[in-house]
């Protein structure tokens, strides 16, 4: 195979036949740079799709205080609903609940500080399991934590624009902000794909809150993930949560004022099912994509062995024997096809890249990519398909009988 | 050299079988010039395979040089190819993509020979055939009668103990065919047997040993003093 020889004589044939090459290169090429575009493209709408409803795509139950509306054993309507942290421990027992944090908000009449810096940013105080119900990506640092919890440290997770706003470009990790005059150390600072207004407020442990701002066992709303739950055991989740609070509460579990539940996770499913669809369609594409670019090498391949039957014929009565002739046609086919899958993947994905770096990310397109595995081994099928093609045509014809080959004049 | 006992060779399309070679018994000894003349479908051109190993045959024994060439796989059909025989096609064969030296060159390719030394050795052939000036031109711009001196020269350049051609005048005009018996009887002097298919008399004519084939069989075997003196006596009579 590393015979030099044969190298030499495998360039001199694509050498001179630069138009039978350039067609099956060019095939090759084609192939894999539409597949490469198209699997992209495909990722970028799935991109596009995802962070258009990110917000909206958790699988979450959201449970609110509200006022009750139907009079039970005593207690007349029109009373409020206050959680406290009793509430939280018993729901945390709830079958199938992954992370839950309950939290209550201290909207933006509250001046953070930094040195001379000023600004008005909402407060939240929750749980740790509040960033992985959030989905809040930490930048730098971390999120609160069960020890801040605790020992009621006086920390805080700060968003990106409380960073911008309060910091100037300064490393914030371990400085001191004054929420209302009393400080707090930022430990990490979060991003979040919800959007601005997301990022415009601070996280501090729900029992610094709750003893800071006098709030002693009181909590707002009570949020959380239910993990791979279906549609339905959420529906049944909600209603053991509204059973448990009526009970602790004393209000009519039938009362649909009492407490408001809002369960995310049947919006959350069918962007489940959109994500998975765009998925498959990108999957079917790629694999038509793949399929047309065998069927086209592979017709190349045979032709190119047709067009050379008489060649061979005449190699063989040279004294080249079947498997040099195999060899001969393969390697040259392989050849050909590696280099041109090559050039094919080096051009889709430098394309890609100068789309995805210069494209303003639009609705529902963003970031088009392509998952290099998926595009090498994509590469690779091809070249095994050509290489399969031009095999099963060029043992039939080394087989041949050097006059039949000849005979066709 | 040759021996050829009792060959029998048939070809099968679809359901009809064509019994082209019926028994043929032939010898053929070192350093001869032969020709091998009949009419079209008389077996000449398979007789010619048969004996080139191009193809094989049905019944009966063919010996080249003492061994028996039977069954051959393809292998070791191609290796006894390279070796012994060099072969001349009536439509030259020539590969068109490759200029004429790299053409004389190929069978020593085969040979494993390096590239420098059968490039040497093809140039010298090109030189001896008159074609040294044409070495780095393709086939198609080669008139008739130098592509088949190219191909001469590529049947030569293996050193083979015998030379096939098969109709090698075929599409040469009468002049050009003159020149290439007498290349052949050239080479022929050098010790090489040379077998020639054709059914051209004047060409036959300027061979030792005229074979004629009729259906498949040995129809008679002409030597070329003798044929002078069956002439003669016709004329005479």
């Amino acid at each position: 195979m590393f015979d030099l020889d044969k190298w030499q004589e495998i360039y001199s044939t694509i050498n001179k036949n630069k138009l039978r090459t350039f067609l099956t290169g060019f095939s090759v090429a084609w192939g894999i740079f539409m597949l490469i575009i198209l699997l992209g493209s495909g990722y970028g709408l799935e991109n596009g799709v995802q962070k258009e409803f990110k917000g909206d795509a958790e699988n979450t139950l959201w449970v609110n205080q509200g006022t009750t509306s139907i009079s039970y054993k005593g207690y007349k309507p029109g009373r409020f609903i206050e959680f406290g942290n009793k509430d939280y421990e018993q729901i945390k027992k709830v079958e199938d609940v992954e992370f839950i944090s309950g939290n209550f908000r201290i909207w933006q009449n509250n001046t953070l500080s930094y040195k001379n810096e000023y600004g008005a940013f909402d407060i939240f105080c929750t749980h740790p399991d509040y960033g992985e119900v959030e989905k809040l990506i930490p930048v730098k640092g971390r999120f609160l934590n069960q020890v801040d919890m605790i020992e009621c440290r006086k920390v805080t997770a700060i968003g990106n624009l409380v960073e911008k706003a309060l910091f100037k470009g300064e490393d914030p990790i371990g400085k001191y902000i004054h929420v209302t005059g009393i400080p707090f150390k930022v430990i990490g600072v979060f991003e979040d794909p919800g959007g601005d207004r997301d990022v415009s407020r601070i996280y501090i442990p729900l029992s610094t809150g709750q003893m800071v701002f006098n709030r002693l066992n009181e909590i707002g709303t009570i949020a959380m993930t239910v993990g791979n739950a279906s549609v339905d055991r959420s529906n049944e989740m909600t209603e053991e949560i509204r059973k448990d609070l009526a009970q602790r509460h004393h209000f009519d579990p039938a009362d649909q004022r009492a407490v408001f539940i809002w369960n995310n996770v049947e919006n959350y499913m069918k962007f489940m099912t959109l994500f998975a669809n765009i998925r498959l369609f990108i999957w079917v594409i790629g694999i038509g994509t793949i399929i047309a670019g065998i069927v086209g090498v592979s017709n190349i391949m045979m032709i190119v062995v047709k067009e050379r039957t008489k060649e061979i014929g005449i190699r063989k009565s040279m004294g080249a024997t079947p498997g040099s002739i195999i060899s001969l046609i393969m390697l040259e086919s392989i050849l050909i096809t590696s280099f041109a899958g090559y050039l094919g993947l080096v051009l889709g994905v430098g394309l890609l890249e100068i789309v995805s770096k210069n494209l303003p990310d639009t609705d529902y397109f963003s970031k088009p990519e392509v998952n290099i595995n998926v595009a090498l081994g994509a590469t690779l099928i091809l070249i095994i398909a050509g290489a399969i093609a031009g095999f099963v045509p060029a043992r039939k014809a080394a087989a041949v009988r050097p006059v039949v080959a000849l005979r066709d004049e | 050299m040759i021996r050829l006992k009792n060959i029998h060779k048939s070809y099968t399309t679809g359901s009809n079988t064509l019994h082209v070679l019926k028994g043929v018994d032939l010898e053929i000894g070192k350093g001869e010039l032969v020709s091998i003349m009949g009419s079209s479908g008389s077996g000449k051109s398979t007789l010619l395979n048969v004996l080139g190993i191009l193809d094989n045959y049905d019944q009966g024994e063919y010996f080249l040089n003492g061994e028996l060439i039977q069954n051959m796989n393809e292998k070791k059909a191609a290796h006894y190819r390279n070796r012994h025989i060099g072969f001349v096609f009536q439509s030259f064969n020539l590969i068109s993509f490759k200029n004429a030296m790299e053409n004389v060159a190929l069978p020593l390719y085969y040979k494993k020979v390096s590239r420098k030394k059968r490039n040497e050795k093809a140039m010298g052939y090109l030189d001896k055939l008159g074609l040294k000036e044409w070495a780095h031109h393709l086939p198609n711009e080669l008139s008739g009668g130098q592509k088949q001196r190219l191909a001469i020269a590529r049947a030569l350049i293996s050193e083979p103990s015998m030379i096939l051609a098969d109709e090698p005048t075929g599409a040469l005009d009468s002049q050009t065919s003159m020149e290439m018996m007498d290349l052949f009887k050239e080479i022929n002097s050098m010790g090489i047997t040379v077998l020639i298919v054709t059914h051209e008399r004047d060409i036959a004519a300027k061979t030792q040993r005229i074979i004629r084939l009729k259906d498949g069989i040995i129809e008679s075997i002409v030597t070329n003093g003798e044929r002078k003196k069956w002439l003669r006596e016709q004329s005479m009579a």
